[in-house]
């Protein structure tokens, strides 16, 4: 991929974040750089398609420590969670065997697995080496009949999110529009796009679309079908599910097919009911805004009753988080709705518009942090007397190894948050963490020293 | 002799081989105040991290030289530089392993030219010691990684020439990938009940066995064999090698300070830890223990009890080479028939194992192998969880990574409360999973049955 190109992607027209330096695309810090790369994101945001396989075109670096770890589920094929990679030699490399390599490696993936299509990652060495990946996308489709999707993804590119960027255009480019849906509903056809159904959390609010008798044509990309993926274009509204890199999917969707579009999230009990309300206001139809006012009475009522006992054990106490990105704002209000109190949270991969959501929702002294340094970050938290800390996957030990109760809100989890079930789920987890009697334990002095 | 073929595929389907530089950045995590530095992109370290962070539960010091667009264009030297004096300032480590990968090593990378430029511009971080470790991704395995990166701390910190100061109860320890932390406790325990101490090379039991410490936590490795220590090496009576991956390694630190070595390929099983407990009886000149005879005679025990479970299982066995060599030989020592075996990358090692054949391969040709042989017990790391399930077959789990169940690290499978402890599991697990007879209903009986 050109420079030119990577700022494209990297610039969101009518996106408020623009008006300022953009702190998730800096130049990376060596020797002080957390995070992935934009391989990591690209293949973040398709692998969920499930019966599709997806080939890592490189060194066994790029998969070898990194496959098989991602939490999202599928209700059916499993294709995706077989790990494939032309497993790039010294020779290979050396005598520009590439791309003959990823030929036949195609061809072998679908011989062997018959997959609905086929996505190939350029990683950072054969991009290096200037393999032309979508030539050989290219040939391979044509020579054994079925969609086959060049990602150009190098890691030295930009970070992960670049990558979901990269993702989002390349299904735009290369699959929405290219098959119409089997058949009529009788229901209105939506998309959610940005949704990775981590844990299966997503099950937890799929069936209140059935009832509300929305057809979800796809999810982008949590538990989808290759060819679901291609009838996005028939979608009469978009919900792009609280991610920024995201959002110029929706946007060309808007621009080449008209459908409308709003942003928003699963996380907490009045984000779901906002969601489900603006699916309404978008397809404009009495009835169903009538059944939805329902329904959000319903289960509002419902979770309530259920948070009731968990409620007075939470309430008031400190919550400090650190996520970055969209999943600042949107565990805010997450919090919020169960009476604690966040006192920082994390804003290192944020956007100018995610910051403003985050004031707009604790007030124009919100503490935010910048700085990924999990030293600094330890030490906010004793500075904000905070009770427990919520973050990604990264921070766990470190959390841990200092004593201080933990919970993990990142894509690699076991247990889905979403909806108003997974607010009950969030609820439990929070309390078991805060209560948990391991903590004085590990901080009290033996009697012997006392 | 075993006929070694490597898979002719193009693809690789469900990877068993991991890559060097986490082979190379893990000897570094056994090392005190010590920070592995991955020369490339920061995606491969992101990745190895979180690989590291699930299989040992622990926070992992690594970081990376983040190159970009421009720098893989026009060169990284400057991100080396500047990668050492951000740590070096940072993090305050006293040693830094400088890794290459597949990226560094395809651009070109000059990593002595590099030093020069960062002794040259930093004469403040003298003391930082730097160690490179040339580990392409696109050669070996974690396993030979591993041993690059031991090779190049013997290289850096041991120094060369006889020494006049012996130590006549002080040994070396070259402790391979394939040991836990787990069993390089044991390891060491076992050579302390003969009145010696080793330091151990390196010594991931210290590091990464998972200990609260007062501080909490730290952005450096908790532990690890002190580079002081690496230095006295040359003083020792003898070296101990377990691992046939370390051969290299240990030929160099023989030849740097003419400490005789003893080499075993691996402790599992009775004969095994039997070679190395009769070497520890005559470099201590000690009896052996009360207490490890105590131990010997349960492991003696539990092969009687187990030889009906285990005799005549049909076992495939996938990991690296080491692992894969130890792990036949304690099968084979309990009667078990090794139907398939898969090695991640070549190595010397695997020719003499006493197999028919071995397939340097994936986890695709684990699971085909094992189907067409009739595997009843399937070994490798926790990703052939859904092969086994897929199998019907019970999976014991070894090698790297483990990040589906708890103390996987902490498991011991050396020594002989080691081989007592995995003879009990796989017992456990064959036991589980034993085929019964299938009930049969007379054509002619009923009626009265029913009466
Ligand atoms: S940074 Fe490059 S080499 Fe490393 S994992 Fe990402 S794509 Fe692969």
């Amino acid at each position: 991929m050109k420079a030119d190109e990577i700022k494209a992607l990297l610039n969101e027209p009518a996106c408020a974040h623009n008006a300022k330096a953009k702190s998730g695309c800096a130049r990376p810090k060596p020797g002080a750089t957390q995070g992935g790369c934009c391989f990591d994101g690209a293949r973040n945001a398709l692998l969920p398609i499930a019966d599709a396989a997806h080939i890592v075109h490189g060194p066994i670096g790029c998969a070898g420590s990194s496959w098989d770890n991602r939490g999202t589920r599928s209700s059916g094929p499993t294709l995706y969670r077989i790990g494939m990679t032309t497993d790039l030699g010294e020779m290979d490399v050396i005598m520009g065997r590439g791309e003959k390599r990823l030929f036949q490696a195609i061809r072998q993936a679908v011989e062997s697995y018959r997959p609905a299509a086929v996505f190939v990652y350029a990683t950072c060495v054969p991009a290096l080496n200037g393999d032309d990946i979508e030539a050989v996308a290219k040939a391979a489709a044509v020579r054994f009949g079925l969609p086959v999707i060049p990602v150009d993804c190098a890691g030295f590119y930009g970070n992960k999110n670049l990558g979901n960027r990269i993702a989002g255009d390349v299904i735009h480019k290369h699959v929405i529009g290219t098959r119409e849906p089997a058949c009529k509903a009788g229901a209105h056809d939506v998309n959610l796009i940005g949704e990775w159904n981590v844990g299966g959390e997503f099950w937890n609010v799929a069936p209140l679309f059935d009832e509300l008798r929305l057809r979800i044509l796809c999810t982008f990309s949590g538990d989808s079908r290759f060819a679901e993926v291609q009838t996005m274009h028939r979608a009469r509204a978009n919900m792009v599910v609280c991610s920024k890199a995201m959002l110029h999917v929706a946007r060309k969707l808007e621009g080449d097919w008209g459908t409308p579009f709003f942003e928003g999230s699963f996380y907490g009990i009045k984000d779901t009911s906002r969601a489900f309300r603006d699916f309404a206001r978008l397809l404009n139809d009495p009835g169903l805004a009538q059944r939805t006012e329902s329904l959000i009475a319903r289960e509002e009522a419902d979770v309530a009753a259920r948070l009731a006992p968990l409620r007075p054990r939470l309430a008031g106490r400190r919550v400090l988080i650190f996520t970055g990105g969209y999943k600042s704002w949107s565990i805010v209000s997450a919090m919020q709705d169960l009476g604690m109190r966040v006192v920082a949270t994390g804003t290192e991969k944020s956007t100018e518009e995610d910051k403003a959501r985050i004031r707009a929702l604790m007030g124009p002294d919100a503490r935010m942090i910048e700085d990924n340094d999990q030293t600094a970050l330890l030490r906010v938290f004793e500075e904000t007397r905070a009770d427990i800390l919520i973050a990604g996957d990264r921070y766990i030990y470190p959390t841990l190894k200092s004593r201080i109760p933990f919970l993990d809100i990142d894509h690699v989890r076991a247990i889905g948050y979403a909806g108003y079930a997974g607010m009950i789920e969030l609820a439990r987890n929070l309390d078991r963490a805060i209560h948990s009697p391991v903590w004085a334990g590990v901080r009290a002095t033996p009697l012997w020293a006392a | 002799m075993a006929e070694i073929t490597a898979s002719p595929k193009s693809l690789s389907v469900n990877p068993l081989k991991v890559s060097q530089p986490v082979g190379a950045s893990l000897a570094f995590l056994g090392l005190a105040r010590s920070m592995p530095l991955e020369h490339g992109a920061r995606g491969c370290t992101s990745f190895n991290k979180l690989f590291f962070m699930r299989h040992f539960r622990e926070p992992i010091a690594l970081q990376t030289t983040a190159m970009d667009q421009v720098t893989t264009i026009i060169g990284a030297d400057d991100n080396v530089v500047e990668a050492l004096r951000t740590i070096a300032e940072k993090d305050k480590p006293e040693l830094v392993g400088l890794i290459t990968t597949g990226l560094s090593e395809t651009q070109g990378a000059d990593i002595p030219r590099t030093i020069k430029a960062f002794r040259a511009t930093h004469p403040e971080c003298d003391a930082l010691a730097v160690i490179p470790v040339n580990a392409s991704d696109t050669m070996g395995c974690l396993e030979s990684g591993f041993a690059l990166a031991v090779e190049a701390i013997i290289e850096a910190l041991v120094p060369e020439g006889r020494r006049k100061i012996r130590r006549p109860r002080q040994v070396n320890l070259l402790a391979s990938s394939m040991l836990t932390p787990g069993d390089i406790e044991e390891i060491k325990a076992w050579i302390a009940v003969f009145g010696l101490t080793a330091i151990v090379l390196p010594d991931i039991a210290d590091s990464l066995d998972g200990h609260l410490i007062p501080a909490g936590f730290s952005t450096l490795t908790y532990g690890g064999t002190h580079p002081a220590d690496i230095a006295r090496m040359g003083e020792s009576a003898a070296t101990l090698v377990i691992g046939s991956s370390l051969d290299r390694a240990a030929d160099r630190l023989a030849r740097r300070t003419g400490v005789p070595d003893y080499r075993f390929p691996g402790l599992m099983g009775l004969a095994a830890s039997d070679a190395f407990t009769g070497v520890l009886t005559v470099l201590s000149q000690n009896p052996v223990p009360p207490g490890l005879l105590r131990q010997r005679a349960q492991v003696q025990d539990a092969m009687v009890d187990c030889q009906f479970q285990i005799g005549g299982t049909r076992v495939a066995l996938a990991a690296d080479p080491d692992l894969l060599g130890s792990l036949v030989s304690l099968f084979q020592d309990m009667g078990a028939g090794v139907v398939a075996a898969v090695a991640s990358a070549r190595a010397a090692s695997l020719a003499d194992l006493p197999l028919d054949r071995i397939t340097i391969g994936d986890l695709e040709d684990l699971e085909n192998q094992a189907r067409a042989e009739g595997a009843d017990l399937i070994v490798t790391n926790s990703h052939g969880t859904e092969i086994a399930a897929r199998l019907g077959a019970p999976l014991l789990r070894a090698g790297f990574p483990l990040y589906d169940i708890y103390g996987g690290p902490a498991q011991v499978w050396v020594g002989y409360s080691g081989t007592r402890r995995v003879l009990f599991e796989i017992a456990n697990l064959a036991q589980g999973h034993f085929r019964k007879i299938a009930p049969y209903r007379s054509i002619y009986r009923g009626e009265d049955r029913h009466a």
